[in-house]
């Protein structure tokens, strides 16, 4: 197994599936010429050409819908932008057009597209470049929404969701890109909609994705080492479609739950983890679901304010104290 | 602008142009029909008739191939009974039944078949122009010889989405026309109350785009034009932006008369005297390519098709309650 960034992982899987599949390209801000903002997509224009690799314009309405339409004549674009928070501007092509055109047209035109690039905040850039927009994605039925936590989960994930004939969200996290972690050799492929354990426990479960895994498991280790709480912690892997019972599962054998998010707290995507577990496991709940976003104010730039407003490990421990009454 | 003698007619091509008038008599009926089947409640939601329109739609269709595609805005009923859809189809989509060409998930707003190139009425103004960008992309992309088009109203043409498109077609060469059906009125905004810029072929100059201007009540100067368009797409990869002039003789929806507070009776009289209909009868009749009793069987024939659409639309089956929760995602 090859110790890579999420960085290189991702850069991987989009060199191999454009080696798999000549109607695979790659559309984006800075993606050829300058190997992308953030270097995922490092030598790609070197290696498929500018036929491929395709430089846009600052358009974000104009080139996803561009994507969109290649996808219905049978392409699979994969349009990355810089940042989500410049897909707002393309917003009515994702909302209006990829996610209905299957139902609209009674099953007629599918839709095989990754939208793809970083979400959520990254250091001080204020409060238009730091949003995690997982829930308004996850929100619209015919969209799925993904977001790896590691190298590993980055390259099989992005496979598949290239591989996928529906328009998938894929939200990377711009202070993942340098993480490094063991991906295994060879075609690995990881499925849409199955979270993952990344570590078993008995006393509480958290449930968390992207950069929140870490702030996770780090929360879980000082637990168990400080208070002898051995934590759950799930990763979703997979916004939507959403694996549910692996989450009810944990909980059954746990009883008690925490769900971590970037995101703000008004109906985020624990909002609707909380519908769904109450109604299959609320006999086997002994506290309250809690949950531990961003705070819902718009992302300041000053440093203390924009360390407060996130969640991070000690946000967790006080709410894993609440709902196994530690405190 | 067009030359009279531009526009003179071929009698190699009489049948053909039998076959415009034809569909341009079928999109008419077709229209008033489904107006009366609104108003009796057959049909739902909204629904924009093309009545005034129908020359665009079949003379710019006639200059292109069977697998060549077209995307539309939510005035739609007209280009895909041009393309071919039937008036079955067509009318049961309107019904909201299982037979319609979306299955009836659909409707007025949303006609695919994409076996012939209809790929789709759009409800978001001038969001099917970036689509029919990308399936030009995609064209150059898979170097085939294939042409996009992009319908859409003169309103669309202050969208960002309509800028964007153009400008990444001119950029990256792609084969497509955007064809600007412009009649005047977004809605009951006229274009000279919303448009910095009236003459909406001169938008093309900011992208050193060609454009075009066709008389859109005349089938013989929109096949013209899109005809010169179309092999521009097609053999060297230049896109065009054409301007279709063109009116509407019924009101922006079923909701709004046919005069509005917005346009005068006659306004509206005034170009009805222009009828694409019957503008193009007279003169195939004139040059002896048709009698009026070659016209009459015609609307005849079509007055038979439009009556069959619509027993089919009303005889055919709901959609399964199942269909409720299928097409949301594909395997």
């Amino acid at each position: 197994m090859a110790i890579i960034t999420y960085r290189d992982a991702l850069n991987e899987a989009l060199a191999e599936e454009m080696e798999r599949d000549p109607d695979v390209f790659l559309m984006g801000e800075e993606v050829a010429v300058y190997q992308g903002a953030y270097k995922v997509s490092r030598g790609l224009l070197e290696r498929f050409g500018e036929r491929r690799v395709v430089d846009t314009p600052i358009t974000e309405l104009g080139f996803g819908g561009l994507g969109v339409g290649a996808a219905m004549v049978g392409l699979r674009p994969v349009i990355e932008f810089m940042t989500f928070n410049f897909a707002l501007l393309a917003i009515d092509q994702i909302v209006n057009s990829a996610a209905k055109m299957l139902y609209m047209s009674g099953g007629q035109i599918r839709m095989p597209l990754v939208f793809r690039g970083p979400g959520g905040a990254a250091l001080q850039l204020g409060a238009q470049h730091s949003q995690a927009f997982e829930s308004w994605f996850a929100h619209i039925p015919g969209l799925k929404v993904v977001t790896p936590a590691t190298p590993a989960d980055a390259k099989g994930l992005l496979k598949s969701s290239i591989r996928d004939n529906n328009p998938v969200i894929f939200l990377e996290g711009e202070m993942l890109y340098n993480m490094k972690g063991e991906v295994p050799d060879g075609e690995h492929l990881v499925p849409l909609g199955i979270a993952d354990v990344r570590r078993t426990g008995n006393d509480v479960t958290i449930i968390s994705h992207s950069k929140t895994v870490g702030l996770a498991l780090k929360a879980a280790e000082k637990l168990n080492a400080e208070l002898g709480i051995d934590a759950e912690v799930i990763d979703l892997r997979t916004i939507r479609p959403l694996d549910i019972d692996t989450l009810t599962a944990s909980v059954r054998k746990t009883n008690r739950c925490v769900i971590v998010e970037e995101g703000w707290n008004f109906c985020g995507v624990g909002a609707q983890i909380v519908d769904d577990l109450q109604r299959v496991v609320f006999d086997h709940l002994d506290a309250p679901i809690l949950r531990v976003t961003g705070a819902d104010v718009p992302m300041p730039y000053n440093k203390q304010l924009e360390k407060a407003s996130k969640p991070n490990p000690d946000k967790i421990i006080a709410a894993v104290k609440q709902v196994t009454y530690s405190n | 602008m067009t030359k009279p003698n531009e526009n003179v007619l071929d009698s190699a091509r009489s049948d053909e142009y039998s076959g415009w008038l034809r569909k341009m008599i079928v999109i008419r009926r077709f229209e008033e029909a489904a107006g009366e089947a609104y108003s009796i409640g057959h049909i739902g939601g909204f629904c924009h008739l093309y009545v005034g329109q129908e020359a665009v739609a079949v003379g710019s269709i006639g200059a292109l191939k069977e697998d060549d595609v077209i995307m539309c805005s939510y005035r739609e009923h007209g280009h895909a009974l041009a393309r071919g859809v039937s008036a079955r189809a067509v009318m049961a989509e309107l019904f909201g039944k299982v037979t319609g060409c979306s299955g009836g998930k659909g409707g007025s707003m949303h006609m695919f078949d994409s076996a012939k190139g209809m790929l789709g009425g759009h409800g978001i103004v001038a969001g099917q122009i970036p689509l029919a960008t990308g399936a030009a992309f995609a064209f150059k992309y898979k170097e085939v010889d294939n042409v996009a088009v992009a319908y859409f109203g003169e309103a669309a043409v202050n969208n960002g989405a309509f800028h964007e498109s153009l400008n990444m077609a001119a950029l990256w060469n792609l084969p497509i026309v955007f064809i600007c059906e412009n009649n005047r009125y977004g809605m009951g905004t006229a274009l000279e109350r919303s448009h910095a810029v009236w003459n909406i072929h001169e938008r093309s100059c900011s992208y050193n785009m060609k454009s075009q201007i066709a008389d859109g009540m005349d089938v013989l100067d929109m096949n013209r034009v899109m005809t010169m368009a179309v092999e521009r797409a097609r053999n060297d990869g230049i896109p065009t932006l054409v301007e279709a002039r063109t009116y509407r003789f019924m009101g922006h929806s079923m909701s709004d008369p046919i005069h509005g507070h917005y346009r005068s009776r006659e306004e509206v009289e005034a170009h009805k005297k222009k009828d694409p209909l019957i503008t193009f009868a007279d003169q195939l009749i004139e040059a002896g390519f048709l009698t009026e009793d070659n016209v009459k069987e015609m609307e005849a024939s079509v007055a038979e098709e439009i009556s069959d659409a619509l027993t089919f639309a009303e005889e055919s089956d709901m959609p399964d309650p199942a269909a409720l929760f299928t097409d949301v995602y594909a395997d």
